[in-house]
């Protein structure tokens, strides 16, 4: 109703095209007014009305400022104490007034973007070497994104760590988000299905850290995930970047210890051609730990190597 | 839109004539500033106005762009204050547009703001606007519809004076409207953003500028310890124009520095330069070495006159400076952007064909404690930073304050102590033994109509967050707020705390805002668009005299489209 009446207001202004210093204050439609924002307990109603005081009532502006200068005496200095209110003039309440349709949802856009951190070939001569990625893309406005995660190894055709993630995301401070969903692991190994819950940001000193807790009927697990990019020049950018596993039970089958079980690590140097493709070259180490390092040997596996890497960083 | 052709039915002068327009005051209508529109005394000034897209190459590069009768940017128009104007304005493309009369004085319901003011201009569709004319001076028009002001939909008015004209006879006038365009669209720019924020800085800190930071701060250490505070901030210091020279051409008159615009004059001529700035997101260091600017005019009303050799110009505000060329030689026009990636030139000449030199640029700004609005007073650092200005102020008799913003997720910084930066140039402007404008510098020719104090304080706090770019006034965007209510003939103050580390260009539309400089009563400045500093806090005065919905927003472009608007309403 009150929309309606500004609208009414805005619409009268538009049409009849009056010139506005003719309308004398004391006319003032109160009723069309908006007051419900305001706290009028207090007010002073006289401070309402104070142009109508004016002897000149033309005296708004509009008017010739010449006009102004013959009883333009200069301010006397006023002793009041003004009255404190926190009300935040703008909090939201009330709608904001619209008569179209084109300014809704200005600064609520959705965005699609997704970036493949790791793409690379990891080497060792006489040694394995395997295709690496590590990507995400989410779709989203500020607040709300849906995120899909995805890693894995490729080894002599064979998959391992083929980690899937599908997640909720949610904005819940400056630099950080929360996420909850769920991660698949995927591969040529046995399938594994997890619950997933984990924050994502920005921490101080701008390291990028990720740590999720994962959770299913084979108990829980974690993982944690750091990079911090230093720049040698605004292109040229060394990475170094760390992923930490741990479960709190063994997995044969998918060559899992139980503990801390894996780290995968590398220290990236990447040229940015532009901003969304940089090639790289990296030393990357990665192995199992604790338990799994055991079963990794008890199986004859070379399973810990630092390799020559290199490969691609691009988004979109 | 190649079948298209200009009506023959045309008042404009066409861009070509931007820089030979003569100031004709009308006689007739000297007593003309209150006239009521009812009875005028002179038919309508009419204009149509066709609206376009198409591909415009600029500099080598390929980008769509937006033409006023075929022209980017548009041409200029030509009113006169005490006459009523009407404007038929087509538009030709397969979208809806909106032209704003930026800083001009008329029923809200005239003001093109689509969704606020009116519906737009739908595809294919016309509007008439009609309104009368009721102040002169240098001002600009351009669309506020998405993206089209960034691509081009923009050009100068200048609004002759009823009566005899508050500025100096000049024998020449020229428009110098800036800008920037890229052949990346706007909507791509603001993604890129989105997802990197500082996607288009090529100059931050690095390991390669150590040592010449470590020479500036006075020791290693020093600097590092810099770093480490910004970094722990998680913010940059070198965070000065979210969109840079990489990406930018700077066009002066639409045309790139390469090719440079430039004007004609005879030695001891007096030259009026109307300097608009329409860019979308940069700000402009305008200066003509060898040349002393005269500044008489800044967002359309006359100034006491001030002698200049530099003045930054934020996107949305004019200035007009005044300029006598006693040799016969070429000046150049040289327009830095703030961030000092790039820049616009131009070069007034005795002859046609030659170039003045061109200046190095200056070295680039770098944040500081002030700008983060932790400028400490200090007992014994009094060397380090002069003492910010007090401003006295009458008082008001409520003040709302919101407190300090949050620190949330559309919130990064809270400015501890935000000082008056009025009598400051800006970042980058200070110490460079040119005489720069300060905003205290402009003193008001005309006193200022309405010189009741402020029955009302209201406090706004300019926030952001730049790692997510959110933008926003007390940690909200816009679409999270309600309007701020004005009651009709009501004067209010607003105050302005910038928590941000940028500078952001305000503009209130339909009502003046009167910058408290620290200038008496009968001389504050009237402006309709201001830039409030990094780390600042400033005060205008606003006489809600005009009914309606007003947006009042930041007038970089991203900063606004990503909810640094609000709505003001007047009833």
């Amino acid at each position: 109703m009150k929309h309606i009446t500004m609208i009414g207001a805005a619409l009268v202004v538009g049409l009849a095209v009056t010139p506005l210093h003719a309308e004398d204050m004391g006319d003032m439609d109160m009723s069309g007014m908006d007051m419900s924002g305001m706290d009028m307990s207090g007010m002073d109603m006289a401070d309402m009305t104070m142009p109508a005081k004016k002897p000149n009532p033309k005296a708004l502006p509009q008017q010739g400022p010449q006009q102004d200068k013959t009883q333009a005496a200069p301010l006397a200095p006023v002793k009041k104490t003004p009255r404190l209110v926190h009300k935040a003039v703008d909090a939201p309440g009330e709608p904001v007034v619209d008569i179209g349709h084109h300014l809704q949802g200005m600064d609520q856009g959705r965005w699609f973007h997704g970036v493949l951190d790791e793409f690379e070939g990891r080497y060792q001569a006489g040694g394995r070497s395997s295709l690496r990625w590590d990507g995400e893309a989410w779709y989203g406005g500020d607040y709300n994104r849906l995120w899909l995660k995805t890693e894995g190894t490729m080894t002599k055709g064979r998959v391992r760590d083929g980690d899937q993630e599908l997640l909720y995301s949610r904005a819940i401070s400056t630099y950080f988000n929360l996420q909850g969903g769920v991660r698949l692991d995927l591969d040529s190994g046995p399938t594994r299905a997890w619950g997933a819950v984990g924050i994502e940001g920005l921490a101080l000193y701008q390291f990028e850290v990720q740590a999720t807790g994962y959770f299913s009927d084979r108990g829980v697990a974690g993982r944690f995930e750091g990079s911090y990019d230093i720049l040698l020049t605004n292109r040229l950018i060394l990475q170094p970047q760390v992923e930490l596993n741990l479960y709190s039970r063994a997995d044969k089958q998918r060559r899992i210890g139980s503990g801390l079980a894996d780290i995968d690590t590398g220290l990236r140097l990447r040229y940015e051609l532009w901003r969304k493709m940089a090639p790289y070259v990296a030393v990357t180490y990665d192995s199992p730990l604790t338990q799994g390092r055991h079963m990794a040997r008890r199986r004859g596996d070379k399973a810990s190597e630092a390799r020559f890497t290199f490969g691609i960083r691009s988004w979109f | 839109m190649s079948s298209y052709h200009v009506p023959r039915r045309q008042f404009l002068a066409g861009l070509g004539a931007a820089g030979s327009g003569l100031v004709t005051p009308l006689g007739a209508r000297a007593k003309g500033r209150q006239t009521a529109p009812a009875a005028p005394l002179l038919p309508p000034l009419e204009f149509e106005l066709h609206i376009t897209r198409r591909t415009m190459h600029i500099a080598g590069q390929h980008g769509v762009g937006y033409c006023v009768n075929g022209h980017m940017p548009g041409p200029l128009l030509r009113w006169q204050e005490g006459r009523e104007v009407v404007i038929h304005v087509y538009n030709h493309m397969d979208e809806p547009t909106a032209l704003h009369w930026h800083g001009v004085r008329l029923p809200s319901a005239q003001d093109g703001v689509p969704g606020l003011s009116f519906a737009g201009i739908p595809p294919r569709g016309r509007y008439t606007y009609r309104f009368p004319v009721q102040q002169s001076g240098t001002y600009w028009y351009h669309s506020h519809m998405g993206h089209q002001e960034s691509a081009g939909l923009y050009g100068a008015l200048i609004i002759e004076p009823a009566g005899a004209s508050p500025l100096p006879k000049a024998e020449r006038d020229y428009t110098i409207l800036l800008s920037d365009w890229s052949d990346v669209s706007a909507a791509q720019i603001v993604d890129n953003l989105k997802m990197q924020d500082d996607y288009y800085n090529f100059r931050q800190r690095s390991i390669a500028s150590l040592p010449q930071e470590s020479r500036a701060a006075g020791g290693l250490g020093a600097a590092l310890k810099s770093r480490l505070q910004w970094s722990h901030m998680r913010m940059s210091a070198t965070d000065i124009s979210d969109v840079s020279g990489v990406l930018y051409r700077y066009l002066m008159n639409g045309k790139p520095a390469q090719e440079g615009w430039s004007g004609l004059f005879t030695p001891g001529e007096r030259i009026c330069l109307r300097v608009i700035n329409a860019a979308a997101m940069t700000l402009f260091d305008v200066r003509i070495p060898g040349l002393t600017m005269q500044l008489v005019e800044a967002d359309g009303n006359p100034v006491v006159p001030v002698n200049l050799d530099e003045f930054r110009i934020g996107p949305g505000e004019t200035y007009a400076v005044l300029l006598t060329p006693q040799e016969g030689k070429p000046y150049t026009i040289f327009a830095q952007s703030e961030d000092r990636t790039g820049y616009a030139r131009g070069t007034l000449t005795p002859h046609e064909g030659l170039l003045g030199p061109l200046p190095a640029m200056d070295p680039r700004p770098v944040r500081g404690v002030v700008d983060m609005g932790m400028a400490m007073p200090m007992k014994n650092g009094a060397a380090k930073m002069a003492m910010p200005p007090t401003i006295a102020r009458a008082p008001a008799d409520e003040i709302d304050d919101p407190g300090p913003p949050p620190v949330n997720v559309e919130n990064q910084n809270v400015a501890a102590h935000p000082i008056e930066r009025v009598t400051s140039p800006g970042d980058g402007l200070e110490g460079l033994g040119r005489r720069v404008l300060a905003y205290s510098d402009l003193i008001a020719l005309r006193p200022p109509p309405d010189q009741r104090p402020p029955s009302r304080e209201i406090i706004l706090h300019l926030t952001g967050n730049m790692e997510r770019y959110i933008w926003g006034f007390n940690g909200r965007k816009y679409s999270e707020s309600g309007p701020i209510h004005l009651a009709y003939g009501e004067r209010v103050r607003f105050t302005i705390i910038n928590d941000t580390m940028m500078e952001h260009p305000l503009h209130l539309h339909g009502l003046w805002s009167e910058l408290e400089t620290g200038a008496d009563d009968q001389h504050r400045p009237l402006k309709h668009t201001v830039i409030s500093q990094p780390g600042s806090r400033m005060s205008v005065l606003v006489t809600a005299d005009i009914r309606g919905v007003w947006a009042y927003h930041c007038h970089l472009m991203y900063h606004m489209q990503t909810g640094m608007f609000r709505e003001v309403v007047v009833s």
